[in-house]
């Protein structure tokens, strides 16, 4: 059975990995847009009037990890074959196949993100690493930190292709993509700190956030990877991010059992 | 110019037949500014200023700069996804229509959902408008009009540009995102917050200042720039068309079939 999904997994990779140039390509343009965050946090930075919840050189660490690993935080990263099965009735197909569509589907999404973070992150990574001083990447205080920003950061990966799936099984009953996938994509990524990192917003807000599963995926293993949050604060993050991934999992398999006995294919 | 519009009226009746998804379109392509703009109020709230400008200014800046850009993409989108013509072979067609291709390409798309996001934006650029301290006088206004004008000239400048590119390199490129989203985002803030080499590059190359806070100092009444020809700088944005234009039609003679 998890052979099945491995090697769906390892095509994805391999698929991804040959478009290389488009890679390059995306590294320039998440340069570009990166340094133009920074400058604009510099510039709020620069006349603030009181001291604001976290140090410009943590904004910025954040803003370089954010550009470097758009593949895994991003909700409209899109398979429009995924989406083609569903409204042209191919899904038939699918479900003849002795597995279950909810692990392929997830380890088909889980690979092509990883492809496509494994092609980008390390350029901007090691650039970032060795830029001068005021946008510099700074590497956490120590090793275990390192350590537990790695472990958040894959437990949000898999949050966040759960989070998902549950946009792929929505088009099982909108039958369009782009509405459900474009309500999702906006909210969440204000609600992930990707517009702007969860501290700088008002309290109010803060707690929806909270509230909400999508900080966990990019907001948090950030803060853990800066120091905002200390280790303990991880540790306990990371347990609330394990039974956030559980439930979403469930709630996934069950609409899409749920949406996959009342599918009707035409013919064609 | 009647082709055009008939192009338009063919994709609104198209769009039309499906009312539901078409409406909810609109609804969702309003809420991304609308995102972005509660970022930056958020950011206000946190900090008080930018660099001497006030929420509602930056406001005003936001609101010309999306306006604008939802402008194009409305009615410049054939140019955005170009490149899929090219590879597919189907600009052949165009070249043996008596009609200029700039025209059919432009007419080739239209997204009538973006009208959602230049409702919103214009609803903002009037609410921010209303609430910076500056007397208004009707060269401020037409300041304002022009700013907009040239903002959707020198985005669709930019489109052509990138569709441009496609005649040598058959693919899009995503690097000419920089210059479009990049763009956009970029001249949602008054430009001189940025460092001097990025003010340089969109003032001379891409000649974003002049729709973006030369005018809008004008239009505050700031430090030395009451010369009323402030207001009408906006005016060279729109000559920046020109050499874009010239490239597409380099473009065009280059152009080789990819015969599929």
């Amino acid at each position: 059975m998890m052979k099945a999904y491995l090697s769906v997994f390892r095509l994805r990779i391999n698929m991804g990995l040959q478009y290389r140039a488009a890679a390059l390509a995306g590294i320039a343009t998440q340069f570009f847009f990166g340094f133009m965050f920074v400058m604009i946090f510099q510039a709020f930075y620069a006349h603030s009037v009181s001291t604001p919840p976290m140090t410009l050189a943590a904004v910025i660490t954040y803003t370089w990890l954010k550009q470097a690993f758009l593949a895994f935080i991003m909700l409209w990263f899109r398979d429009n074959e995924l989406f083609g099965l569903i409204t042209s009735g191919n899904i038939a197909y699918e479900m003849c196949r002795p597995s279950d569509i909810y692990g392929l589907w997830y380890a088909k999404l889980l690979a092509t993100r990883l492809s496509s973070a494994l092609l980008r992150c390390f350029p901007i990574l090691l650039i970032t690493l060795i830029l001068p001083r005021p946008y510099r990447l700074e590497l956490p205080a120590d090793l275990l930190t390192f350590v537990l920003f790695i472990a958040v950061l894959l437990v949000g990966l898999l949050m966040i292709v759960a989070i998902s799936m549950l946009i792929y099984i929505s088009v099982f009953v909108t039958m369009s993509p782009s509405g459900s996938i474009m309500l999702f994509a906006i909210f969440g990524e204000f609600l992930s700190g990707l517009i702007i990192p969860v501290p700088l917003m008002p309290g109010w807000m803060q707690h929806i956030v909270n509230a909400l599963p999508f900080h966990w995926t990019a907001d948090f293993p950030f803060r853990v990877f800066t120091g905002d949050l200390s280790k303990s604060e991880a540790l306990v993050g990371l347990a609330a991010q394990a039974a956030w991934l559980i439930g979403l999992v469930a709630l996934g398999k069950i609409l899409m059992n749920k949406a996959l006995r009342r599918v009707v294919v035409q013919g064609g | 110019m009647k082709l055009y519009f008939k192009y338009m009226l063919m994709l609104l009746r198209s769009e039309m037949q499906y009312r539901g998804s078409f409406l909810l379109m609109t609804f969702c392509q309003c809420l991304t500014p609308f995102v972005t703009f509660a970022g930056v109020y958020f950011m206000f709230e946190r900090f008080g200023e930018l660099k001497g400008w006030s929420f509602y200014e930056v406001a005003l800046c936001f609101a010309v700069t999306q306006v604008a850009f939802s402008f194009t993409e409305c009615f410049a989108r054939g140019f955005d996804v170009f490149s899929s013509l090219v590879v597919s072979g189907n600009f052949d067609r165009l070249l043996v229509r008596p009609r200029s291709t700039v025209v059919q390409v432009l007419g080739s798309r239209f997204e009538f959902a973006r009208i959602g996001r230049l409702l919103l934006s214009a609803g903002v650029l009037v609410w921010a408008a209303s609430q910076i301290e500056a007397s208004w006088t009707p060269l401020k206004v037409v300041a304002l009009v022009l700013m907009v004008v040239s903002g959707v000239v020198i985005f669709t400048g930019i489109f052509i540009l990138a569709a441009a590119i496609s005649f040598w390199t058959v693919q899009g490129l995503e690097v000419a995102n920089i210059f479009t989203d990049g763009g956009r985002e970029m001249i949602q803030y008054p430009l001189n917050i940025y460092h001097k080499w990025v003010k340089r590059f969109f003032t001379f190359i891409i000649p974003f200042a002049c729709v973006n806070y030369l005018p809008l100092l004008y239009i505050l009444g700031r430090d030395g720039a009451d010369h009323p020809l402030y207001a009408l700088l906006p005016l060279i944005g729109i000559v920046f068309i020109a050499p874009c234009l010239l490239v597409w039609r380099i473009g065009v003679r280059h152009y080789r079939s990819t015969g599929s």
